[in-house]
């Protein structure tokens, strides 16, 4: 089973959840955790473990050949995302607009556009007791975190089949990666905080998830703060609220040092609990 | 016009609400743009008024004609993004997957598929009741386009801001690295960090600031929430210290961050009396640097 968990918000609790909740299940399921935040990816910093494995990522750019060139432009008018100019009698490519959607390359009639691997990012395979444990880090200064965001997932569906649960850490927002990220998904836990500025990036996820159709619940972290709002429209919209996390001083500390949290404070294991079998209830 | 951009690497550290109290601060010198599309929340405590709004297109998308497809499957194999299914025996195109490439309407033997434009969200440009004019944007569900509509938002702030004569443009980023963040980035003047005394927050600002020393940004730093983990606020401190960012303040840990927020208040607003210097420190040390 594939959960994950996402917000609109950033700041809001996706590793602290994810790190805990996958080394909680791992006690008694096969469990892999995997960060997809391949941005800013962290959960690392939560869960160490011993490496296992190393895989460089890579995409596929086109390279131009200026022997076969015949200078026809007509990739440059192909190419919808303008990474391709002609410039006198050369083409340059420009890798960080080039989606590697190979239009260019096989449509080219002399085969003069062969793409060529480049650098994406590194996905890293560690193990900490029975968790497994999949970190993916985008290379500083690529644009699009999607396809490593999606490489990832296959690294997954080949290196590590068949284990009970997967819990994916996904990246804020709305776009294209966090999309990547949760689309084959079973079950989302959206977690958020009881403030405007929570509720209102909350709305823009659950329009994401309902519209992806994947059956999702909403974990609210930081209960205390801000108002009641949320709640409201949590039941208006009759949308299963699974667990509050309340706010407390100590797990921001906590958190800050890169510790565990269910060990430490129990309203934080109560709430996980919860979790767990919600997610397993909904199996 | 000085374009500064406020980041953080991490999300939620607090960057909106220092550009709100920012803003509070300097009132009409300043014109301010969200830049975190995917979530903007400025709007939130700006409160902004008598918006004008334009759709944003950017993009194309791919649809397949049923009556001109024969299933031949070509487009279907052509496409690097799995965005062609076969359901009930017809080639669709699936939204959310189609980026908009092309590739499939030039293999079609058929002519049955047409790219048509996309709308991927709004902007709007509004007034606060802080005499700064705000530019924002919402971006559609999952689009793809989000540092294209940050460019957008950022050069009508631009021209807005001329316009009036404005000397400052104040950009709230988006967490992460990626295409909005490096969008974002593209002719700033000066970068303001928001960190948090936490690992993860030391972490994601290096990672943002690998970035920026790409685009040669010179930039401050703000720590936030400093008194949660003092060892981690003094790694920040030396981090900073080694890559030549200037250390405008730290902050403690305070209750008036969601207080402030849940009432639509910028923290000056909420506390005027403790925020005020703070800010006011924090701006006199970045104004001499830029």
């Amino acid at each position: 089973m594939r959960v994950a968990i996402a917000s609109g918000k950033g700041g809001t609790g996706k590793t602290t959840l994810a790190v805990n909740l996958a080394t909680k299940a791992a006690e008694t399921k096969s469990t892999v955790l995997v960060d997809l935040d391949v941005e800013e990816p962290n959960g690392a910093l939560f869960i160490g473990g011993t490496p296992i494995a190393e895989h460089n990522a890579k995409r596929a750019i086109p390279n131009w050949d200026n022997v076969q060139c015949t200078l026809c432009g007509k990739c440059t008018s192909w190419c919808k995302f303008n990474a391709l100019l002609k410039l006198g009698e050369m083409i340059l490519v420009m890798p960080n607009l080039c989606h590697s959607c190979f239009a260019c390359s096989e449509l080219c009639p002399v085969d003069a556009l062969p793409m060529q691997d480049e650098s994406l990012g590194r996905i890293s395979h560690f193990r900490k007791d029975k968790l497994d444990f999949v970190e993916s880090r985008l290379d500083i200064g690529l644009e699009q975190a999607s396809p490593l965001i999606g490489q990832t997932l296959s690294y997954i569906d080949s290196h590590l089949p068949g284990r009970e649960l997967q819990i994916l850490d996904s990246p804020p927002g709305t776009a294209c990666a966090m999309v990547s990220a949760v689309k084959n998904a079973d079950y989302v836990i959206l977690i958020s905080e009881p403030t405007p500025f929570g509720l209102h990036d909350l709305r823009l996820a659950v329009e994401t998830i309902r519209q992806l159709k994947i059956p999702f619940g909403v974990v609210i972290n930081r209960d205390g703060i801000g108002n009641d709002d949320i709640y409201q429209y949590l039941a208006d919209e009759e949308i299963k609220l699974i667990a509050k996390i309340p706010h407390l001083r100590r797990i921001a500390e906590l958190y800050s040092q890169g510790a565990m949290l269910y060990q430490e404070v129990p309203q934080f294991d109560a709430a996980l609990t919860k979790i767990l079998n919600t997610i397993l209830e909904s199996l | 016009m000085k374009e500064i951009v406020i980041i953080s690497g991490k999300g939620g550290t607090g960057k909106s609400s220092i550009c709100a109290a920012l803003a509070d601060l300097l009132q009409e010198d300043l014109v301010v743009a969200d830049c975190d599309v995917d979530a903007a929340d400025l709007h939130l405590i700006l409160s902004p008024q008598a918006s004008s709004s334009e759709d944003f297109y950017s993009g194309l998308i791919a649809s397949i004609d049923p009556d001109k497809c024969i299933n031949c499957g070509i487009c279907k194999t052509a496409c690097r993004f799995d965005a062609i299914e076969l359901i009930n025996d017809q080639h669709i195109v699936s939204g959310l997957d189609c980026e908009g490439c092309g590739y499939c309407y030039h293999v079609c033997p058929q002519e049955a598929i047409s790219l048509e434009e996309q709308k991927v969200g709004q902007f709007m440009i509004s007034e606060t009741r802080f005499g700064c004019d705000l530019v924002h944007a919402h971006l559609g569900i999952g689009a793809d386009n989000s540092g294209k509509l940050v460019a957008k938002v950022k050069s009508i702030a631009k021209d807005h801001g001329k316009k009036l004569n404005k000397n400052l443009l104040l950009v709230d980023g988006s967490p992460g690295i990626g295409c909005p963040v490096i969008s974002s980035l593209s002719g700033a003047d000066y970068v303001i960090y928001v960190t948090e005394a936490s690992l993860s927050g030391l972490s994601d600002l290096q990672r943002v600031h690998e970035l920026v020393a790409k685009f040669q940004v010179p930039g401050a730093c703000i720590v936030n929430k400093a008194d949660i983990n003092p060892t981690v606020a003094d790694k920040i401190h030396r981090f900073l210290t080694r890559e030549k960012i200037l250390h405008v303040g730290d902050i403690p840990y305070s209750e008036d961050f969601p207080k402030a927020i849940s009432m639509g208040r910028t923290l000056i607003e909420e506390n005027s009396e403790w925020w005020t210097p703070v800010f006011t420190k924090i701006w006199q040390a970045i104004k001499e640097k830029i």
